[in-house]
């Protein structure tokens, strides 16, 4: 073969053309003889740039360009302040913090589940998830109303006053709760994936257990560790919920500042220029995330499934990991049951005794915005869950200029902080051609291209357990490229479509940080409406609407696990697991 | 129907080195007769497969085109070729079931909902699935499976059918048994078939032609007694069956036959390979079954030696045989050992061999 290729490289080098530009041509011409491939790629990539690029790119030249001259004036103007340097600071510190100790607890759950024979796994698995599918700042409403001023626990049960809940620590604890089940997530598929085999040959070899976990299953767990702590820190540092709520003026938070500066100051370039600050760190992180750790990973790859008896854990060991994960649960449980009692608590803190007049609230008052989350999330979620499964079926399956491009720009969002977002779509659409502000279709439009990445993800993984003969088998039994996406590929999509489409269901439901730019009069949403009440003071009505988004949640999340499950029993697949 | 190929190329592109390529296929011409069924045999990485999806569209060529019946396919999309598959993973939808997976192509055609459920039928009684209509395919055996593959492949009567190594999934009874069908359905729908293996016993078995192949290029084209008996080179000699490679020179040649000198014997060979000139080294391919091994006096002529393995398997018993003075070693096996009896190791041997068993390779 190396003499071969020898050959070939002369060909190429000495410019032999002509072959590379008929075979170019000719696959722009079997493209050309598929003309609804050639539109569904022309259309994608031009949404793709409209609604994701385009916004970004708004945001970096408002920060440099000047009435219409470039300049770096407004960026110096940050870097001179003392209180964003902070802000910038603290973004980072937390951020790290966050990753550190949020991988820590979830790997914690993932190897105590996935390397131990304890009891009550289900219920483990269940209290990891409850974070993913609630609003991302339950956890620093809750602390408050735990550890503030009147707290339930700092002044109800330990009678202190003066609590100093604000600033690192409490902000720490709230995002940690949030964000270790997105760590748990990865890296229980990450251990999930590591053969016991593995570990019972290297304890056959005489290694002791200790051994064996750290010369073997933490060495081939380290890539799925660091990406999960780049990820957490990439969502720390754009996340918008908790700071908001708990950072306080003492602990100057990036996001916070660039929400602050538009909303407080109307001061849009500056908003525009902080929050591009902040898409310097996350953008690096998921680069290095995407491009260096997702190639470091091993793939161990064995014939047969392997159940092997559970080896690696002797008995302290086990009920060690037993009672640090039971204790992490048993605080997950204390934050939403405080949430639970608050919506039902009269005044809390001061009159704890029950009353049904928050919900009353809500569902007078409130109502409009929980039918407008409904209506925004119930619209776009569907749409962005078929826009990802059409690019997924592009990238991995299609060859075509640009493809990279494509893959990039639409997995951009989970890059890209929803800060920045959000003020890119102001910039973008509040002038002609496109004016969309205020209206019902910027919510949309923002919530099914910021959520696309999810179906993509899930798009993605499916497909490449889906054999490609298949997909050639009914090619070359003379489906175009139509038929074959509808008849062979779509169905056998159909159960990760779903899983993507509740994944992306929870996050236009609980969507925030860039959706409390777009928000207008007419156009409410649950969680903005949360905050707000939260802002001034009604920690009832906050958790009222919490309990009642979280219900909206679980249902919408059973009824499409029962759907699917009338449909697609006994299918591969099929099974929905989170 | 005919397919032809002619100076097909192709390159990949290696990632790491995007200036270069690796060649799959080098300037590959074949052709390839209606209602023949030939074989695409050799290595793995030997271009075999790419040279498949070529003709099927899967892949374009660098360079070259593909005809089918004198029709230039090269930019046709595979869709439009009317060639069927079967798959190595036999690729059947799992979300249909058996009879939706063979009529799949015929629904495609828009043919009306009950003549797709007679052919299908019919098809399914010929390849053995009668009872498998409403089945969904994970309650298929792997034998079934590639029944299905096989009837879903030949219902849309294709110019071309195409087998992407269709039997290496299967064990070793099964897959002496699915040879046999193939070419017993094959010849009775008499469908020009282009099979991929590397197995040569398959390729013997399966096919009118075979081609053997090797690091992009085409060795040889023949049939299966041709590539067996008159290999063209070291590469054919040594990957079809086993060879043992004589060193002999040449004496006379004339239009018939040609006169080598072979340890101390002189043989009359008529079967060669290039062009062997009178005073060449060249070699002499004699296969194991062709070898005479008798036991000898210590006599040095160059083709005696010292038995130093036996395997013994049942009909038959392969030695390996030593030479004294050169590092070569001759392979030879006998048949039926109850009665024609065993060699022990260390015994002392001589071998022979008759001349119409001999071909001279001269490759220069």
């Amino acid at each position: 073969m190396s003499g071969c290729s020898l050959g070939v490289s002369i060909i190429m080098k000495t410019g032999e053309i002509k072959p590379y530009i008929s075979r170019k041509y000719r696959e722009l011409r079997i493209l050309l003889g598929d003309p609804l491939l050639f539109i569904v790629i022309a259309i994608v990539g031009i949404s793709v740039i409209l609604f994701i690029l385009y916004p970004l790119i708004k945001v970096i030249l408002s920060g440099i360009v000047i009435n219409d001259r470039f300049s770096f004036s407004i960026i110096k103007e940050i870097v001179s302040s003392w209180y964003l340097r902070q802000a910038f600071r603290n973004s980072i510190i937390m951020g790290v913090t966050t990753a550190a100790l949020g991988t820590l607890v979830g790997f914690l759950f993932a190897f105590t589940l996935a390397r131990t024979d304890i009891p009550f796994k289900r219920f483990f698995n269940i209290i990891a998830i409850i974070p993913i599918v609630s609003p991302p700042f339950i956890g620093a409403l809750s602390i408050i109303m735990l550890f503030g001023n009147n707290g339930f626990i700092t002044a109800g049960v330990l009678g202190l006053s003066n609590v100093k809940i604000y600033g690192f620590r409490g902000l720490l604890v709230a995002q940690v709760v949030t964000f270790f089940p997105v760590a748990f997530i990865t890296l229980k598929g990450v251990l999930d994936s590591i053969s016991p085999t593995l570990e019972d040959a290297a304890l056959d070899l005489g290694g002791s257990r200790w051994n064996v976990f750290r010369r073997v299953t933490l060495p081939l767990a380290v890539p799925g560790i660091a990406s999960a702590m780049l990820v957490l820190f990439i969502e720390t540092l754009a996340d918008f919920g908790n700071p908001l709520v708990l950072a306080g003026s003492r602990f100057p938070i990036l996001s916070v500042q660039a929400y602050l500066e538009i909303t407080g100051m109307y001061n849009l370039p500056k908003g525009a220029a902080l929050s591009l600050i902040l898409l310097v760190p996350s953008m690096t992180a998921y680069i290095i995330q995407k491009y260096w750790v997702s190639k470091h990973r091993y793939i161990t790859v064995t014939g047969k499934p392997t159940s092997s008896a559970i080896k690696l854990v002797n008995k302290p060991a086990k009920w060690l990991l037993f009672s640090g994960t039971m204790l992490v649960s048993l605080f997950v449980i204390l934050i939403y049951l405080t949430i639970l009692w608050g919506a039902f608590a009269k005044v809390w803190g001061s009159d704890n005794s029950l009353t049904l007049r928050h919900f009353g609230y809500v569902l007078g008052v409130g109502f409009e915005a929980v039918l407008d989350t409904l209506v925004i999330a119930g619209i776009s979620t569907p749409i962005s869950g078929v826009l990802g499964m059409v690019i997924a079926f592009l990238i991995v399956r299609k060859r075509f200029i640009g493809r990279g491009a494509l893959e990039f720009t639409s997995m951009l969002s989970f890059a890209v902080p929803g800060t920045v977002i959000g003020i890119g779509y102001i910039l973008a659409f509040n002038r002609p051609p496109l004016v969309l502000t205020g209206t019902l279709a910027i919510l949309l439009i923002n919530f099914i291209y910021r959520y696309v990445p999810v179906g993509i993800q899930s798009g993605v993984a499916i497909l490449q357990q889906i054999d490609p003969s298949i997909e050639e088998a009914a090619i070359d039994l003379g489906a175009d490229s139509r038929k074959t996406f509808g008849r062979i590929t779509l169905p056998l999509m159909v159960p990760a479509f779903f899983s993507g489409l509740i994944f992306a269901f929870v996050r236009a439901m609980t969507a925030i940080s860039a959706a409390i730019f777009l928000v207008s009069s007419n156009w409410q949403l649950m969680t903005v409406q949360i905050m707000s009440q939260v802002e001034s003071g009604r920690l009832g009505a906050a958790s009222a609407f919490s309990v009642i988004l979280v219900g909206i949640i679980t249902a919408a999340i059973l009824i499409i696990r029962w759907l699917l499950h009338l449909r697609f029993s006994g299918m591969q697949g099929s099974e929905l697991r989170f | 129907m005919s397919v032809k190929l002619q100076n097909i190329s192709k390159f990949f592109s290696d990632p790491e080195y995007p200036d270069k390529g690796v060649a799959a296929v080098v300037d590959c011409n074949l052709d390839i007769l209606e209602g023949e069924m030939v074989t695409l045999l050799g290595p793995s990485g030997c271009g075999k497969t790419t040279t498949l999806r070529v003709i099927s569209g899967f892949e374009s060529p660098t360079s070259g085109s593909v005809y089918i019946d004198n029709d230039d396919v090269t930019s046709t999309p595979p869709n439009k070729r009317d060639t069927s598959m079967v798959f190595q993973s036999y690729a059947i939808f799992p979300h249909l079931t058996v009879a939706q997976n063979i009529g799949f192509g015929l629904s495609l055609r828009k043919k009306p909902k009950n003549e797709i459920e007679k052919e299908v039928r019919d098809i399914m009684r010929m390849t053995g699935l009668e009872d498998m209509y409403n089945r969904r395919p994970d309650q298929l055996s792997g034998g079934q499976q590639q029944r299905v593959a096989l009837a879903r492949a030949i219902i849309n009567k294709p110019r071309v059918l195409l087998f992407d190594e269709p039997l290496s999934n299967l064990d070793a009874k099964l897959r002496e048994q699915m040879r046999v069908e193939i070419r017993r359905i094959q010849k009775t729908f008499g469908i020009t078939s282009i099979y991929v293996t590397h197995d040569q016993d398959e390729a013997m078995t399966v096919s009118d032609r075979i081609v053997v192949m090797n690091e992009g290029r085409v060795q040889q084209v023949g049939t299966p007694f041709e590539i067996y008996s008159r290999p063209v080179n070291t590469f054919v000699a040594d990957f079809i069956g086993q060879a043992n490679f004589l060193d002999a020179r040449v004496l006379r040649k004339s239009a018939e036959s040609v006169d080598i000198m072979i340890g101390t014997a002189e043989k009359n060979i008529k079967s060669w390979s290039g062009n062997p000139e009178v005073g060449d080294t060249v070699k002499v391919v004699v296969r194991p079954e062709s070898l005479r091994v008798k036991k000898s006096k210590d006599k040095n002529d160059g083709l005696n030696g010292v038995i130093s393995t036996q395997v013994y398997l049942g009909p038959s018993v392969e030695y390996q045989i030593d030479q004294k003075k050169k590092t070569e070693t001759f392979h030879a096996v006998t048949y039926n050992p109850v009665e024609s009896g065993f060699f022990s190791i260390g015994d002392k041997v001589s071998v022979d061999f008759n001349s119409a068993a001999a071909h001279i390779l001269a490759e220069g």
